[in-house]
């Protein structure tokens, strides 16, 4: 691989043990995917944050890291840790679990990182421009910036985007490359999307049919971007889809000739609703995956207001959405109704296990495939107002 | 081979992943392993149910295996093995993938992959291994 002699530097352990690592794996992964060279990046996003995830090893592994010197030289977030920093106790987090995750944030701390522990940077603060390079790895998040911004990263995994962000750069290869945002997969969607529910069971089936493949959709009139998140989560949870266009919404938009055709009908529509949706009595209404909008607190605020709930209810978030929720009124009318506003995790990375639950619904396709998987049992699923009084 | 350049030719390149020199007893696995809940950190014993080297234990080899698979916190589990003295001395993969090569260089292992002459496949549990991951190549005595 060509370095640039700053990056030849890092390599010979000039800027310390940590960078020299760092750069050590940065070059290795440039030569599993045939990378010519190293490729500036303006932020990185670090995946492996909970400590349900990454475990004892994980921990360790961060703290032995912190101390050999790592420091990030951009702008860098956490994804989504086990838990709520600061209101771990209220929602029953077991006190052994809470211990671990804050030694884990404590070493990100040490090496520079933002504590935001988000999956949406691009709400709160991180948001690439059109043909920025950067490396992110949560799933949904590489999807956003990849398609919705049309900004360029790989789906890095933890430890790939924690090298990046210390070194500045990481390897030019796959979406970083003109020639690799080409999609070979066009979606005709020829029925009406209504809800949230709607766009999670489109990025469902086209996860599974896609297998591998890039899709291109036509016949979506309009989609806001709450909407677009949840569609790019979803065909991430249910196939590995890293960048996906639609047609007059994204940036991008480059069709392979001979590209394959499947289509999205009534029919489709049905029967991955079915696919995905169970019944009975949840245990915890999930709203926030990926972590929601002040407009879909706001949703929620408004339609609980005076009401009471049947069950636990989460509307996931980051921490600076929440504050602003705060600040205007919708956490406490949440409150009110049973519910609560967290921030910081997510119900796909905290113990849900060991704090009781076994059942829950949400709107959300990308936690509908990881809740059903969890507990072994089909969420409810559907708009907000279809289960947020779940009896 | 030709008598009297044996130690030479048993020299083969591949492709340096993570530096380091180290030399041991080869260990080979035909399947492909899954670090994170397929090998036990403590005792580096895999554990994966009917995998080709259930119950055997990877400490002190050089371990030959096709690949990777399964979940990223195996590139972990990988450091763990290493602080509990527990870890492979080297390792040949057929093809390195990221979760074997984050792990290995995080662990300190030297790694390497994609030898040349078709080494990978001649490679038989027992034989003396030497991997020299800052130069990229392996020395197989037969």
């Amino acid at each position: 691989m060509q370095l640039t002699k700053e990056q030849q530097l890092m390599l010979n352990g000039e800027s310390g043990e940590a960078a020299r690592q760092s750069m050590e794996i940065l070059c290795a992964l440039g030569k599993i995917y045939g990378a010519k060279d190293m490729v500036p990046i303006t932020s990185a996003q670090v995946a492996g944050v909970s400590y349900k995830t990454i475990g004892e090893a994980g921990l360790e592994y961060l703290q032995d890291f912190a101390r050999a010197g790592a420091r990030v030289r951009i702008p860098t977030f956490l994804n989504p840790a086990g838990m709520d920093r600061e209101q771990w106790e209220k929602l029953r987090v077991p006190a052994a679990f809470a211990k671990k995750q804050l030694a884990i944030l404590s070493a990100f701390s040490k090496m520079g990182i933002s504590s935001t522990c988000t999956c949406t940077p691009y709400l709160v603060g991180i948001r690439p421009k059109l043909g920025e390079h950067i490396a992110w790895s949560e799933s949904s998040a590489i999807s956003f910036a990849n398609s919705v911004l049309g900004a360029r990263t790989n789906r890095e995994g933890g430890p790939s985007a924690l090298a990046a962000a210390v070194c500045g750069c990481t390897p030019n290869y796959g979406l970083h490359l003109d020639e690799n945002r080409v999609a070979n997969l066009l979606v005709q969607v020829e029925t009406p999307l209504k809800g949230m529910s709607d766009f999670g069971a489109l990025g469902a089936y086209v996860g599974e049919a896609s297998k591998g493949k890039v899709p291109a959709f036509l016949g979506v009139k309009s989609a806001s971007e709450d909407k677009l998140k949840s569609l790019g989560a979803s065909m991430a949870a249910w196939g590995s889809t890293a960048i996906y266009f639609m047609k007059g919404i994204t940036p991008e938009w480059k069709v392979e000739d001979g590209a394959e055709e499947i289509k999205f009908g009534a029919k489709e529509l049905a029967q991955m609703r079915e696919k995905m949706a169970g019944e009975g009595k949840p245990d915890i209404i999930a709203i926030g995956c990926p972590h929601a909008s002040l407009d879909e607190i706001r949703e929620v605020a408004e339609k609980v207001k005076g009401k009471k709930l049947g069950c636990q209810l989460w509307v996931c978030t980051a921490r600076k959405t929440k504050e602003a929720a705060d600040k205007a009124g919708f956490t406490v009318a949440i409150e009110a109704a049973g519910g609560n506003v967290v921030a910081d995790t997510c119900m796909v990375v905290c113990p849900l296990e060991e704090m009781g639950i076994t059942h829950a619904a949400c709107n959300s396709g990308k936690a509908a495939k990881y809740l059903t998987n969890m507990f072994k049992r089909k969420v409810v699923y559907g708009d907000v107002e279809d289960i947020i009084l779940c009896k | 081979m030709k008598k009297g350049t044996k130690a030479r030719e048993g020299v083969v390149q591949g492709r340096a992943i993570s530096r380091g020199v180290a030399e041991g007893e080869a260990m080979v696995s035909k399947d492909a392993i899954s670090f994170f809940g397929g090998v036990d950190p403590k005792t580096g014993i895999i554990i994966d149910k009917g995998h080709a080297l259930e119950g055997k234990c990877i400490s002190g080899k050089v371990l030959i295996f096709p690949r990777g698979k399964g979940s990223t916190v195996g590139s972990y589990v990988l450091l763990q093995l290493a602080k509990n003295n527990r870890a492979p001395v080297a390792i040949i993969n057929e093809e390195a993938e990221p979760i074997i090569a984050v792990g290995a260089i995080i662990a300190r292992i030297p790694m390497v992959d994609k030898l040349e002459r078709n080494a990978y496949s001649r490679i038989k549990g027992g034989m003396r291994i030497s991997v020299d991951g800052t130069s990229g190549t392996a020395g197989i005595k037969e």
